[in-house]
């Protein structure tokens, strides 16, 4: 695939779908329609390695995350980690899977339960799986990890209310790392934080993998943010998966005519290139997932449709070595004033 | 670096907002506070030799401050700390406390200086009968020479009772058919549910009436009929809180721990949702109270010439023009005792809120 080491993926997705029933009629009735949320999504995700995962909100990046993670039942499709279809596992077996992984959540208001103190918090997967040692060992433990998330140690009888966003999502991420796990869910955990925090965060999260060496699937609606941190980076429309790839090859010369829609919308860095250079814009609103549109998912909005396109839906092909993309008319189109430097 | 870790967060936060700052003029700045200041000590960091750790930033300088010692503090406590600040909560809890224990103490002390509450006085030959308030008898004197005040401690022994047993039973019975209803869902939640708007589409005195009517008169009847009609309100309270916690995401953070489902509730649904019901069951038990002197005025409740609030009014309602004091003041007993109840409920709503500042 696009990592061309040899590494056995840690977490492989294959053909994944989640459907959600949708309830209609006062009674509920039995004939009820399906959303589909995410609709035959593949990928892999190696040791080590951060998987960006963007898309506009409601396309399922966050219901991919949570299949992975089994917070959700998969309707259809593998999620195979470490060996195991986390999908078909059953409750203890599961526990011991959640041992590796982890999720960060995107509102760190509602992810830290108001009652427990940030030792309480910090120390509860340590707590679930029996680690760590005696309750002394733990408290040292929590504390090593506050520090190394940037917090005061001094704060751990303090609650979640008396921080900051930032500093709670910096909880949330000591919590995620308190057993060194091998993949970390990363769903959207910038996005509620203030752009100077946001920096500060993924720095955080950069670091933190290079010291406990976890992989990332790390989800997220802004571009800018998936780059930063990412080594492959997948764009997901309406629950399907159009393009993805290393991250450079990606933002500097995307195939897909989605891709190119939204990269061609980030703000280039210089003035001169910006104000001459081509965007594109799409037209309409992403169509309602209960409902979705045959063929490719994006015809309805794309500038290159053909009849080809509403008929049937392109498969995912290798454009170019480690760069796939699921577009019947997949083309190059380099950015002009990309920030990548090739 | 090392001595921009030193710095303590109260110091650094009381001169700006530093976190904004680039880091060179963090630097400066914390050298600046850390000469000033170097008594306080932080408790020893780890070593800096791990590997370098520029990339943690520093989230340490605006923490909200609390002016309190970090290592004795636990949920209650905190709640304890916020009750004693509010004023009219204490005042209510301080009432319902000094009515128990002069309802709890009364045989000790009330008919020897008082007067029997229940028998008429013999011994004197006085007319003892509808006396107005006085120093002997500081609420005055009944239709039958019975001391009021006398008669109104007594009375509250058993709307104390009323109120404490019946609010047991319906929030043990609400609690229990809240949480199925809301753990398992689907049809038993349709069917508990439904079976909760059926009793509560009953007019709920009218409803206890009936009850007695079937079970027979008898206090004890009477804390049954009110404590068991009295479940579906807070079946609902529960059932709702249990569901708007449900939702959040540290409840699917436990699960993605591998919480098992039992520490999942335990620890993290009903800590968050027994609130409600705390709140509930306080201003539940002024409810009952009235519930049973409404029923003792009808005379469902308490039989004669055991006293109790209720059939006390009704007693004195014939008198109300002449001598105002026999309803009045078993009206006036029901009607604090109720407020304190009220006020007490209140006041743990804002205690057990954790959101609410310290201020």
């Amino acid at each position: 695939m696009a990592n061309t080491t040899k590494e056995q993926p840690l977490l492989q997705v294959k053909h994944l779908t989640k459907e959600f029933p949708v309830e209609s009629g006062v009674f509920g009735s039995r004939f009820a329609k399906h959303v589909s949320a995410v609709d035959d999504v593949s990928f892999n995700i190696y040791p080590r390695k951060t998987f960006g995962l963007v898309g506009e909100s409601g396309c399922g990046k966050s219901t991919t995350g949570r299949c992975i993670m089994r917070l959700l039942r998969p309707t259809k499709g593998e999620v195979i980690f470490d060996g195991q279809d986390v999908a078909q596992l059953k409750k203890k077996e599961l526990k011991a899977v959640r041992r590796n992984m982890q999720y960060i959540f995107q509102d760190p208001y509602a992810s830290l339960n108001p009652r427990m103190t940030i030792g309480e918090i910090i120390s509860e997967p340590m707590v679930i799986h029996n680690e760590g040692g005696s309750r002394a060992e733990r408290i040292e433990s929590v504390k090593k990890l506050l520090d190394v998330v940037g917090l005061n140690p001094e704060h751990i009888n303090r609650y979640p209310h008396e921080f900051s966003g930032g500093q709670r999502q910096r909880i949330g991420i000591a919590r995620a790392f308190a057993l060194s796990p091998k993949l970390i869910i990363c769903d959207e955990p910038v996005s509620a934080l203030d752009v100077s925090i946001q920096a500060q965060v993924l720095n955080l999260l950069d670091g933190l993998q290079e010291a406990f060496g976890t992989a990332y699937l790390f989800i997220a609606h802004d571009l800018s943010v998936v780059q930063h941190i990412s080594d492959e980076v997948a764009v997901m429309y309406l629950g399907n998966l159009m393009e993805y790839s290393d991250w450079r090859s990606l933002y500097a010369e995307p195939y897909h005519p989605y891709t190119q829609a939204l990269l061609s919308a980030v703000p280039v860095p210089n003035p001169d290139i910006q104000k001459t250079r081509e965007r594109i814009i799409l037209a309409g609103d992403p169509p309602s997932p209960i409902n979705p549109p045959k063929g490719c998912r994006f015809h309805t909005r794309c500038p290159i449709a053909t009849e080809e396109c509403k008929k049937e839906r392109p498969p995912m092909k290798e454009v170019e070595a480690g760069h796939f993309c699921a577009c019947w008319h997949a083309k190059p189109f380099p950015i002009e004033g990309s920030s990548v430097e090739l | 670096m090392s001595n921009k870790r030193k710095v303590k967060a109260e110091e650094a936060k009381a001169t700006q907002k530093v976190e904004l700052l680039e880091d060179r003029a963090k630097e400066l700045h914390a050298e600046k506070l850390e000469a000033s200041s170097q008594v306080e000590q932080a408790t020893p960091r780890p070593s800096e030799a791990e590997h370098h750790r520029d990339f943690r930033g520093s989230d340490n300088a605006v923490v909200a401050e609390v002016d309190h010692d970090d290592s004795t503090r636990t949920l209650w406590s905190d709640a304890f700390r916020r009750l004693r600040k509010n004023k009219l909560a204490i005042l209510g809890a301080c009432y319902i406390l000094f009515i128990a224990v002069v309802a709890i103490s009364a045989d000790l002390w009330v008919p020897q200086t008082l007067g029997d509450p229940i028998n008429i006085d013999t011994t004197t030959t006085a007319d003892l009968t509808k006396l107005p308030p006085s120093l002997d008898h500081p609420f005055g004197t009944d239709v039958q020479g019975r001391d009021v005040l006398s008669r109104v401690i007594y009375g509250s022994r058993i709307s104390l009772m009323v109120g404490l047993l019946a609010t047991a039973i319906s929030t043990v019975l609400g609690l229990i058919m809240g949480a199925l209803a809301a753990y398992y869902g689907g049809i038993w939640d349709t069917i508990i549910m439904r079976l909760a708007d059926i009793f509560l589409a009953f007019p709920y005195t009218l409803f206890v009436i009936v009850m007695l009517a079937v079970l027979g008169g008898g206090i004890q009847n009477v804390f049954i009929a009110i404590g068991v009609l009295g479940w579906p309100s807070i079946a609902r309270v529960f059932r709702s809180a249990i569901f708007s916690v449900k939702e959040n995401d540290y409840v699917d953070a436990a699960r993605s721990m591998g919480a098992s489902d039992i520490r999942i509730v335990a620890r993290h649904i009903f800590p968050n949702s027994v609130a409600s019901i705390v709140v509930y069951a306080t201003m539940n038990i002024g409810g009952a109270i009235l519930t049973e002197s409404a029923l003792s005025y009808l005379g469902m409740g308490v039989t004669p010439p055991n006293p109790s609030w209720g059939s006390m009014i009704q007693d004195g309602q014939q008198f109300l023009a002449t001598q105002p004091w026999l309803m009045i003041m078993p009206g006036l007993a029901i009607l604090t005792t109720v407020l304190a109840f009220t006020l007490l409920g209140d006041g743990l709503r804002d205690a057990l809120d954790v959101k609410m500042k310290d201020a």
